[in-house]
């Protein structure tokens, strides 16, 4: 049971952890609370899907099916990611000193939030996916232990929501003057971080160069396996052994989303969006 | 966008610049069968792509996973797939499956080349 209470755990909590940050980082933002809940049951419809067809999607370009389908998924997260960095820039603040939905605002609002329900329902598809295959597994073995295998795959759910929800409630005790500066830099290096990843399952595959290996090596200090090194992946994209590609798409698209939102941000205030 | 703007020719000259790696890698054949692998230990030449192709006879869906050899794919049942891996430096490394850890684990040593 504990077995396969770690394994959920592990899958949702890292879906969770980018689902808490949208759920702050919307605050206050008019029906979001429909966008997110919509993104999930999405994600988890998606991810059953997916799971049916794993055997056909590992066959297709060569072999390298899963490989393109998580690296395109990411780069859509990054791209609505990088929307919402963008839109709150020049939204952010109005949002903050009114936090009531105002006339044209809330179709404005929506835009962002479908963007960042897209994100929540690709984090929930890639997680979720692993999630019900293991399941699945569990289902179709009927060896014993099927019933605590089972039981502690949903405690594993349970915790990985509490989680999610623990920090989205942590998030939001910062004030909300400054809860979108913080929100939006979370947000930028989970962009960066999900940039990064796709670079690295695509240069794996030999797709795109890798432009060096092993630039450096700190599995001693936070190892990919252990449990701080997949949050801090989820969170920043940490690796312990980049690859030159990876650092190079990271600080492409951190550098990338800090300039625009500066500009965005420092635009002369206007009406048009 | 800018981004983008800004990466697409960079990707697309690094793309023109570091031509692609000839497929002539080598391949490792491994099965896993009864969430054991067969064979759980192989060596391979320290500082070379290489690649690992693994056939799932078991009735259950796997991960075949690897922290240090960073790699990751599920693999159906009488499903085959390949990952890629390498260079490495000497050493040992490990991987597994990541939906029965317990069981199905192995090894790869990568050896300088004499």
């Amino acid at each position: 049971m504990l077995g396969s209470l770690i394994i959920v755990f592990r899958e949702v909590m890292e879906a969770g952890l980018i689902v808490g940050i949208v759920l702050a980082a919307t605050r206050g933002i008019p029906g979001r609370g429909w966008w997110v809940s919509g993104g999930i049951g999405a994600g988890v419809v998606g991810a059953a899907i997916v799971a049916m067809f794993a055997g056909e999607l590992s066959q297709a370009f060569s072999g390298n099916g899963q490989d393109i389908f998580s690296a395109v998924i990411l780069c859509i997260a990054v791209l609505m990611l990088s929307w919402h960095v963008i839109w709150m820039a020049s939204h952010g603040r109005e949002l903050a000193q009114e936090m009531r939905s105002v006339g044209n605002e809330v179709s404005e609002g929506s835009r962002s939030l479908f963007a960042l329900a897209t994100v929540v329902a690709v984090a929930v598809l890639r997680e979720g996916m692993e999630v019900v295959l293991f399941l699945y597994g569990i289902a179709v073995s009927a060896h014993t232990g099927f019933m605590s295998m089972l039981t502690g795959g949903l405690l594993g759910v349970l915790g990985g929501a509490a989680l999610s929800w623990a920090l989205y409630r942590g998030l939001i005790i910062i004030p909300l003057k400054h809860l979108f500066a913080v929100t939006n830099v979370l947000v930028s290096f989970l962009a960066a971080g999900m940039a990064s990843q796709a670079a690295a399952i695509l240069a794996n595959d030999d797709l795109i160069p890798a432009m060096g290996y092993d630039i450096w090596d700190t599995s001693w200090l936070l190892s990919d396996g252990s449990m701080l090194g997949r949050t801090a992946k989820v969170l920043i994209g940490y690796t312990d052994r980049p690859m030159g590609i990876q650092l190079l798409v990271w600080v492409l698209t951190l550098v990338g989303l800090v300039v625009v939102e500066r500009f965005v941000r420092t635009r002369p205030q206007s009406s048009a969006s | 966008m800018k981004l983008l703007v800004a990466a697409i020719p960079l990707l697309a000259g690094a793309w023109i610049c570091f031509p692609q790696q000839a497929h002539s890698q080598t391949v490792f054949q491994l099965t896993v069968k009864d969430h054991h692998f067969e064979p759980d230990h192989i060596t391979v030449p320290a500082g070379e792509r290489f690649m690992i192709e693994l056939n799932n006879q078991d009735t259950t869906t796997d991960e075949f996973e690897s922290y240090d050899m960073k790699f990751e794919k599920i693999v159906v049942p009488q499903g085959t797939i390949k990952v890629h891996a390498g260079p490495l430096h000497p050493g040992t490394y490990t991987f597994f499956d990541d939906y029965h850890p317990d069981e199905a684990k192995g090894t790869v040593t990568a050896e300088e080349k004499k």
